[in-house]
């Protein structure tokens, strides 16, 4: 009665958080791929505090009908992936900037905006956009993903048909304190093509985001994303991954900064012989107002013989808090299962908290899957060796909180890329330090 | 010259006095031993001299150079001339053991106002001071102490001591733990830092390291004081007869 009592207030929410008439127009496809969203939508209910899946972070602020306003954040630093050969997409406060973007063209890369394809009646992005988001609703649901496509009338359909020889890189701008930003990408990658995409910025002051990916056999996507500084921001993110036999994904996120940020990742390796891993490195410093980081991760393996795994480190100081949910689901078709997960905190100080839930669920009987959680305190042993060769306390800390995150940032392959991580976490830890 | 006076040092959170009036001189050139049975506060008197959180100084001195060690952050007193080699080196993973040192060996020079090394400096330096010490590249890359074996981690404080080029070296039971060979290496690695300046007071157990490190002064450790200063032969008598006789003495 109670739990009926609860679904019948949450999708009351979800009516009258949208209903058919709001909805955006387009095409016949995307017309029925968002009507089709908003019945799992008003299905689903919107999430409440009550909802297993929301123990550890609040919705509130997330649900709500207009985003609170956010300063604008003049950011010093040298902009994300600045040095790189990239081609370069700008978003401001969400809308993609064409004036100052490259043109949406690569080689073995076809790229059209959301807002165009929903204008014509067929597309390929018809047979991705909204169905990865709608398989992932189960066995947890996660009802603004599906808010998200419902009404999302910006992002980017990429389409990669080989070796994309430059990585495509999203950069969101805001120019506006308010405003929220709803922005949905579909990418698929063929047979053997690869891909790098860059994403950085705080996109709005609130953003959610959808991102559809499929990698068919053979293929290669490698994501890598910062989520802007700006203090106040609020985020919620959702990756959602098919992943075809003898592909690679990976996926790896900076958080610095941001009042609320939660990354769900809902990555399925149904081919064999694959790979998926998705890694984040975290600093937060509760004094720039709030900070709460959220990894909420959800892999499913079906395919024989695939490897995953999930590297989480976070540094949480002045009553910040760091949330990691992470799953492994091995399917009875899932023999020789690799599964490695692991999530770290480091807590500089009594008032910041680390709240983990690792999960396994195997079904197949030869796997090998381990997963850990800690949280710990700065090494006082490692940290007094330090200063007795004479390196100040201040600095030794410093090193001791970049060398605990350098494990995330180990599983970036690229080098140039990593480097261009690891200064922005560099700066951080110097503004920050005490 | 390192000069302890009367040291009275107690655990900070505990009521237990480790260090009971130590005092001690070590002039600047001389190589001093310390002996004495285990728990009798060798340790502790290295790590009070060099900062380490967790221990009260209630009374005394010490000074280097007729500075006091005891008013100075850890930083400065190593960079004021003052090395511990530890007895159980920590590992830090993520963290270079090339980068520490660099780090090191910059930091001192900025706290002293010297001109930092540039990269280049420091690589031909390194690279010389290893190779005496048998360090391999690998060594330098990794992570400092992570995955060294015993002798590995003790031949990288004496490489640290190299880089670092301090007045005061400590070594505390540097030679446990190793076979001759690395034993020998470590001696080596002390011997070549000997300059008629710097001074060295040598922690252990055994005379086989004062073989080769040879001291001018020994000195018995027991129950945190000084109960017997001597000249080398002291170190020979403890290898025979054990510390019972010189504990009953003072008794
Ligand atoms: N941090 C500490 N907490 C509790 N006891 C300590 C601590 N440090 C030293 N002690 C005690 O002080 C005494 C001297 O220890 P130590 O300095 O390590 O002796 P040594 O190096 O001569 O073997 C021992 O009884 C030891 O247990
Ligand atoms: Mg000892």
């Amino acid at each position: 009665m109670r739990r009926a009592q609860a679904l019948a207030a949450k999708r009351e929410a979800a009516a009258e958080r949208l209903s058919r008439g709001d909805l955006p127009k387009g095409g016949a496809w995307i017309t029925a791929a968002r009507e089709n969203a908003l019945e799992r939508l008003h299905q689903m209910g919107l999430p409440a505090r009550r909802d297993e899946y929301w123990r550890f972070t609040r919705p509130e602020a997330l649900i709500a009908a207009q985003a609170a306003p956010v300063p604008l954040m003049i950011d010093e630093d040298a902009p994300q992936f600045g040095e790189l050969d990239r081609l370069k997409l700008v978003f401001v406060d969400g809308v993609l900037n064409v004036a100052q973007s490259d043109a949406l063209a690569m080689e073995n890369v076809e790229i059209t905006t959301l807002e165009q394809a929903a204008t014509q009646d067929i597309h390929w992005a018809r047979d991705l956009f909204g169905v990865l988001e709608s398989r992932g609703q189960a066995p947890v649901e996660r009802p603004l993903a599906a808010l998200n496509t419902a009404t999302a009338t910006q992002g980017l359909l990429i389409r990669v048909t080989g070796k994309a020889p430059r990585p495509i890189s999203l950069t969101y701008l805001r120019a506006d304190d308010a405003g929220d930003a709803v922005v949905h990408h579909v990418i698929r990658l063929e047979k053997g093509a690869e891909l790098t995409l860059l994403e950085s910025g705080p996109a709005a002051a609130r953003l959610s985001k959808v991102i559809e990916v499929d990698v068919a056999d053979g293929a290669s996507f490698d994501h890598i994303r910062t989520q802007g500084r700006d203090h106040g921001r609020r985020a919620l993110t959702h990756l959602f991954a098919r992943i075809g036999a003898e592909a690679s994904f990976k996926s790896f996120s900076l958080t610095v900064n941001g009042a609320l940020t939660r990354n769900e990742y809902v990555i399925t390796l149904e081919g064999d012989d694959s790979h998926a891993t998705v890694s984040g490195a975290v600093a937060g410093d509760g004094n720039d107002g709030a900070f709460h980081q959220d990894d909420t991760v959800f892999i499913t393996h079906a395919g024989e013989r695939c490897e995953s795994r999930q590297v989480f480190k976070k540094v949480l100081r002045n009553g910040a808090t760091g949330v990691f949910q992470g799953k492994i689901l091995v399917r009875q078709s899932a023999q020789k299962t690799d599964g490695y997960q692991i999530s770290q905190a480091l807590l500089l100080d009594e008032d910041s908290q680390f709240l983990a839930k690792p999960e396994l669920e195997i079904y197949a009987d030869d796997v090998a899957c381990s997963h850990g959680a800690t949280v710990g305190a700065i090494d006082e042993d490692a940290l007094f060796y330090m200063v007795s060769r004479g390196v100040p306390r201040r600095q030794a800390q410093d090193m001791l909180v970049l060398a605990f995150l350098s494990e995330a940032l180990d599983e970036i392959d690229n080098e140039a890329i990593r480097d261009d991580i690891q200064t922005r976490l560099e700066l951080w830890v110097e503004r920050h330090s005490a | 010259m390192l000069e302890i006076k009367d040291l009275h040092v107690k655990l900070a959170d505990e009521d237990k006095e480790i260090l009971k009036g130590l005092s001690l001189r070590v002039p600047s050139g001389e190589v001093h031993a310390i002996m004495g049975p285990n728990g009798s506060g060798k340790s502790t008197m290295s790590y009070v001299l060099s900062g380490k959180d967790g221990y009260e100084v209630t009374s005394g001195s010490a000074t280097l150079d007729g500075a006091d060690l005891l008013e100075m952050e850890p930083e400065e007193r190593a960079a004021a001339g003052l090395f511990l080699a530890f007895q159980y080196p920590v590992e830090i993973p993520g963290v270079g053991n090339m980068t520490f040192l660099r780090t090191a060996v910059n930091s001192q020079r900025k706290l002293r106002g010297e001109e930092e090394l540039s990269a280049a400096e420091f690589l031909k330096l390194v690279r010389t001071r290893a190779k005496s010490l048998k360090i391999d590249a690998d060594m330098l890359k990794r992570p400092v102490n992570v995955g060294f074996s015993g002798g590995e981690k003790k031949r990288n404080e004496i490489l640290q001591m190299a880089m670092l080029e301090p007045k005061m070296c400590i070594l505390d039971e540097t030679d446990s733990g190793l076979d001759v060979d690395a034993m020998k290496l470590v001696a080596e690695g002390v011997n070549a830092l000997r300059d008629g300046k710097r001074s060295f007071l040598v922690i252990t157990h055994y005379q086989r390291l004062l073989d080769h490190i040879k001291p001018d002064v020994v000195h018995i450790m027991a129950d945190g004081r000084i109960i017997k200063t001597g000249g080398p032969e002291l170190a020979l008598e403890v290898e025979h007869n054990g510390y019972a006789d010189l504990l009953a003495e003072v008794a």
